[in-house]
C-alpha cells in the first residue's frame, strides 16, 4: 500500500470538508490507516478551507508536511497558488477553473492573479498541473454544485482503488435529490482525467 | 467497530458509553461538537448553558447528586468557569465530575493563546491528554473512574488537532447499564464552604494529589516506546504525532496523565537513554515538572513557545538543535514566491450585522485615520466576542476594542467613568449579552454611566455554527422553550431608553443611534434580524442598473462579498446576493434595486 498525502483547498461554502471527509473514509473502507484535520477560518462563508488528508500503514501526523504533499486538489485557483509550496516535488497539482475574488482585492491594490501566474507559482514544485473545467462539467450534469465531485473524481483516477470504492461513498454521504447528478459529476471527472492525463502523456 | 471520528466526536460517543447522565456547555472552537454529538443521543440531559461558569455549576450540581457529568469548553471558557473549577476541587464530588477544556493553540478562532495544562496544577486538578481520537474515546471511560475514585473533578485538555482531526477509532464499548439514579447526600462539612469546612478541605485535596501521584505511575496509557537510545523524547498530545513522525527512531515517553506526571516512570526513562527532550506544544509545562524532578532536559530551545505546532516546524527545530541531520531535499522553488492576495475572514452576504456596523462607521468613525489620537466630535465604540467582531476589517473598521465575552460594557463603563471627552458606544451580540453582558448593564444602570449599548441580535450563536440561547428559545436538542425577551430583559435590569430596530433599516439604525447618544442616562439599541445561515431565508437577489451606475464606490463601504467591479462599474453576483437591500439603502443614484 502506497502512503497518500493530500491537501484540498478551497473556500469556506464549495463543499472541500464534503470532499475529504468522504476521501478519508473511503480510506478507512479500503484498509489504510487514515488521518485528516481541517483548518477553518472563522468566517462561515468566504474564508479560506484547507484539509489534510493522510492515508498510509500507519499514520502518525495528521497534518501532511509541506513539500511532502502528493496531490494538492484546489478547489479555488487561488487558494492552490497558495498552499503550491505543500507539493512534493513531481506532485500533482489537480485545480478546479473556478476563482473567488476575495475582499481585499475588490477595490485594492494586489490583482487577482492570472492562471498563467498561478501555472508558474504551481510549476516551480511540479510539472504535473491540470486545470479542470470543473464548473463546466457540473453545469453539463445538472448540479453546478457538483463542483467538488468532479474534483474527487478527477483525483480518483490517479489512485488504486475500484471506483465502486468511491460512488459506494458518495451514495452514503449525499441526499437522493442530487445523488444521481452527483454520481454523474463523479464520472465525468475520472473521463476527463483520463483524457487529460494522456494528452500530458505522463508515465504513471 | 471501526469508525472514523473526530476527537470531539469521539470525546462525546466515551463520554455517553461511560455513561455521562448530564451534560452542559457554551459554544466555543474547537469544544462545540462534543455537545452538539451528545445531543443527538438519548437518554442523557444536554443543555447549552448561558455561559461556562453556569455550565460546570450545573454538572457540578448533578454530580453532588451522584450521577456522571460534564462540561465542555473552548480554553478561554475556562477562565470563565475558573471559579466553579477550583470550588469543585474543594469539595469534591460524588458521581463523576469531567470537565473537558479544548485549547486553541495558533488562535484559529480564539482571542487569545492560553496553555490550560497550568490550570490543572493551579486547581490540583488531574488531567489527562489524549494524543488521537482512539485515546480520546478510551479516556473518557477512565476520566470518569478516576473522578469517582479520587472525589474529584478531572481535567480532560484537547486542542485544535485532536478535536477537529478525525482518525480511526475501535469503537468498543456500548453505554454502561448499571446507572445509579441522582440522589443527593446530605453533607455540610463537604458541600457548604465556610471557613470552618474549607480548612480541613485543603488537607483532603492535598492527600489526593499524593495518592494520585502513585495511582498514575501505572496508567496503562502512558507509554515507554524503547528504540535508538541516544535520544528520548517525552511528550503528550498532538505533539506526540508529529514527534513520532519526524523523529524515526528516537525513544519516546508518550504522557496522558499530564498532571501529576509519573515521577517514577519519567525517572526510569530518563535512565534508559543518553539525552531527554521534550516536545510540546505551547508552554515549557512538561519540561518545568521534568526539570523539578532534577532531569537535564530541553524543549523551548528549539521548539516555540507561541502558536500550533506542525511536523515542520518540529523538524526544523530538530535540525537546528542538531537533533536531526540536515533535513533532507525539501523541494524550494527558483523564484520566492510572489506576495498573493489575502482571503481574510469578512461578515457574510446579507449579514444583518453589517447595517448598523456601516452606521456606527459612519457616526463613530466618521473619516478619521485608524490607529491614532480621537478627535472629540468621534465616539469610541467598544466591541465584544462574536461574528460582528469580523467589522474591525475594513472596509466597516467600525470598532476600538475586543477583548472577552461582554467585555464591551465594563469597558464603556470605565472609559466614560475616566471622562474621555468623547460618547461611548458598546457592540455585542444576543448570545455574548447573555453570556457576560447582563452584569455590566446592571453596572451601567446602578452606577449612572452614559453609554449606549447596541445589542446586535441575529438571533442565534452564529460564529460557532447556530447554536440556540435563550434568547431564542430553541434547546441544545432543537426543541422549543421558553424564549427570554431581551427588551424585556433590558427594561427588567433597569434600563429605561430601550430602542428595538430592523437591522437592515439603516434610516432606523442611525436615527436611534442619533437619539442615544443625546441621552443622559444608559440606552440600548436591539438591533435585530436572524442569520440568513442560520433560518436559510432565500430573498430575491438584488442588481446594479449599470447605466444609472457612477462609479461612486459608496457600495463597496460596507464589504458585502456579493458586490465586486466589472469594467469599473459595480456589479452584484445574484448567487451571491441575500437581498438584504442596505446597498440599495446607501447607493446615492439608486442604482441598486430587486433584480426583476
Amino acid at each position: 500500500m502506497k502512503d497518500v498525502n493530500v491537501l484540498m483547498v478551497g473556500v469556506g461554502g464549495q463543499g472541500v470538508i464534503l470532499a475529504s471527509d468522504a476521501m478519508s473514509e473511503i480510506g478507512v473502507n479500503s484498509g489504510y490507516d487514515v488521518k485528516k484535520t481541517d483548518s477553518l477560518g472563522m468566517a462561515q462563508r468566504g474564508g479560506s478551507v484547507v484539509s489534510h488528508v493522510r492515508w498510509g500503514e500507519h499514520v502518525f501526523s495528521p497534518m501532511v508536511k509541506r513539500g511532502e504533499t502528493d496531490f494538492l486538489v484546489g478547489f479555488e485557483q487561488l487558494e492552490a497558488a497558495r498552499y503550491a509550496p505543500y507539493l512534493r516535488q513531481g506532485g500533482v497539482a489537480i485545480v478546479a477553473d473556478v476563482t473567488v475574488i476575495p475582499i481585499s482585492i475588490i477595490g485594492g491594490k494586489t490583482p487577482y492573479p492570472s492562471w498563467k501566474e498561478i501555472e508558474n507559482i504551481l510549476s516551480q514544485y511540479t510539472d504535473q498541473i491540470y486545470l479542470i473545467p470543473a464548473p463546466q462539467i457540473a453545469q453539463e450534469v445538472g448540479n453546478p454544485r457538483a463542483i467538488n465531485m468532479v474534483i474527487l473524481g478527477f483525483l480518483s483516477a490517479f489512485l488504486e482503488l475500484a471506483p465502486e470504492a468511491w460512488t459506494g461513498n458518495i451514495r452514503r454521504r449525499l441526499p437522493p435529490k442530487f445523488l444521481e447528478s452527483s454520481l454523474k459529476a463523479f464520472s465525468r471527472g475520472v473521463e476527463e482525467a483520463k483524457v487529460m492525463i494522456q494528452a500530458k502523456g505522463v508515465k504513471r | 467497530m471501526k469508525q472514523l471520528l473526530s476527537g470531539n466526536e469521539a470525546l462525546a460517543l466515551g463520554a455517553y458509553h461511560a455513561g455521562v447522565i448530564v451534560a452542559a456547555a457554551y459554544p466555543g472552537t474547537p469544544s462545540t461538537e462534543i455537545l452538539e454529538n451528545l445531543a443527538r443521543l438519548d437518554g442523557i440531559y444536554v443543555e447549552w448553558s448561558t455561559n461556562e461558569k453556569v455550565a460546570l455549576e450545573v454538572a457540578m450540581g448533578a454530580a453532588y447528586g451522584g450521577v456522571r457529568a460534564l462540561a465542555t469548553m473552548k480554553h478561554v471558557g475556562l477562565n470563565v468557569a475558573a471559579d466553579p473549577f477550583f470550588a469543585a476541587s474543594t469539595t469534591g464530588i460524588i458521581g463523576g465530575l469531567v470537565v473537558v477544556s479544548c485549547d486553541d493553540p495558533g488562535e484559529h478562532s480564539s482571542q487569545g493563546e492560553q496553555d490550560n495544562r497550568h490550570l490543572a496544577r493551579f486547581a490540583k486538578v488531574p488531567m489527562l491528554e489524549p494524543t488521537d481520537s482512539q485515546e480520546a474515546y478510551d479516556l473518557m471511560d477512565w476520566v470518569f473512574k478516576i473522578s469517582e475514585e479520587f472525589d474529584t473533578p478531572v481535567l480532560l485538555r484537547a486542542t485544535t488537532r485532536i478535536s477537529h482531526c478525525k482518525t480511526v477509532v475501535d469503537v468498543n464499548r456500548a453505554r454502561k447499564s448499571d446507572l445509579k439514579p441522582a440522589s443527593f447526600i446530605r453533607s455540610p462539612s463537604k458541600y457548604v464552604m465556610v471557613p470552618s469546612n474549607a480548612r480541613p478541605r485543603r488537607n483532603v485535596m492535598e492527600d489526593r494529589i499524593v495518592k494520585l501521584c502513585s495511582y498514575v505511575e501505572n496508567f496503562p496509557m502512558n507509554q515507554m516506546i524503547l528504540q535508538d537510545r541516544k535520544l528520548g523524547i517525552v511528550t503528550s498530545g498532538v505533539a506526540y504525532q508529529y514527534a513520532r513522525e519526524v523523529f524515526k527512531n528516537a525513544s519516546f515517553l508518550k504522557l496522558v496523565t499530564t498532571y501529576p506526571i509519573p515521577a517514577n516512570l519519567v525517572r526510569r526513562f530518563a535512565k534508559e537513554v543518553e539525552r531527554v527532550v521534550v516536545v510540546e506544544e505551547l508552554d515549557p509545562y512538561l519540561e518545568e515538572e521534568l526539570r523539578c524532578l532534577g532531569i537535564p532536559v530541553a524543549g523551548k530551545e528549539f521548539i516555540p513557545i507561541i502558536g500550533e505546532l506542525t511536523p515542520e516546524i518540529v523538524e526544523q527545530g530538530a535540525t537546528k538543535a542538531g537533533l536531526l541531520p540536515a533535513a533532507k531535499h525539501v523541494s524550494k522553488p527558483a523564484a520566492p514566491p510572489p506576495q498573493l492576495p489575502m482571503r481574510r475572514p469578512q461578515l457574510c452576504a446579507g449579514c444583518p450585522h453589517v447595517g448598523t456596523e456601516y452606521i456606527l462607521r459612519k457616526l463613530c468613525f466618521k473619516d478619521s485615520k485608524v490607529p491614532g489620537p480621537i478627535k472629540e466630535d468621534e465616539i469610541i465604540v467598544t466591541s465584544d466576542i462574536g461574528c460582528y467582531t469580523l467589522g474591525v476589517y475594513p472596509p466597516l473598521a467600525a470598532l476600538d476594542t475586543c477583548a472577552c465575552m461582554g467585555a464591551s460594557i465594563g469597558q464603556a463603563i470605565g472609559l466614560e467613568k475616566a471622562k474621555v471627552p468623547n460618547k461611548v458606544v458598546a457592540v455585542l451580540g444576543d448570545s455574548t449579552f447573555l453570556h457576560g453582558g447582563m452584569t455590566g448593564l446592571v453596572d451601567a444602570v446602578y452606577n449612572q454611566a452614559n453609554i449606549t449599548v447596541i445589542i446586535l441580535d441575529n438571533v442565534t450563536t452564529a460564529m460557532t455554527g447556530h447554536q440556540g440561547h435563550p434568547g431564542t428559545g430553541i434547546s441544545a436538542r432543537g426543541q422549543k422553550v421558553t424564549v427570554v425577551k431581551l427588551e424585556e430583559v433590558v427594561r427588567g435590569l433597569g434600563v429605561k431608553d430601550v430602542h428595538v430596530v430592523n437591522a437592515f433599516d439603516l434610516k432606523a439604525i442611525e436615527s436611534a443611534l442619533k437619539h442615544c447618544l443625546d441621552a443622559k442616562e444608559p440606552s440600548v439599541i436591539i438591533s435585530r434580524a436572524p442569520c440568513p445561515l442560520s433560518v436559510r431565508v432565500v430573498n430575491t437577489p438584488y442588481k446594479v442598473d449599470a447605466d444609472e451606475c457612477t462609479s461612486c464606490y459608496i457600495c463597496l463601504d460596507i464589504g458585502c462579498p456579493a458586490i465586486s467591479l466589472a469594467d469599473d462599474k459595480a456589479v452584484i453576483d445574484a448567487s451571491v446576493c441575500g437581498g438584504c437591500t442596505v446597498c440599495a439603502q446607501i447607493c446615492p443614484q439608486q442604482a441598486i434595486a430587486k433584480a426583476a
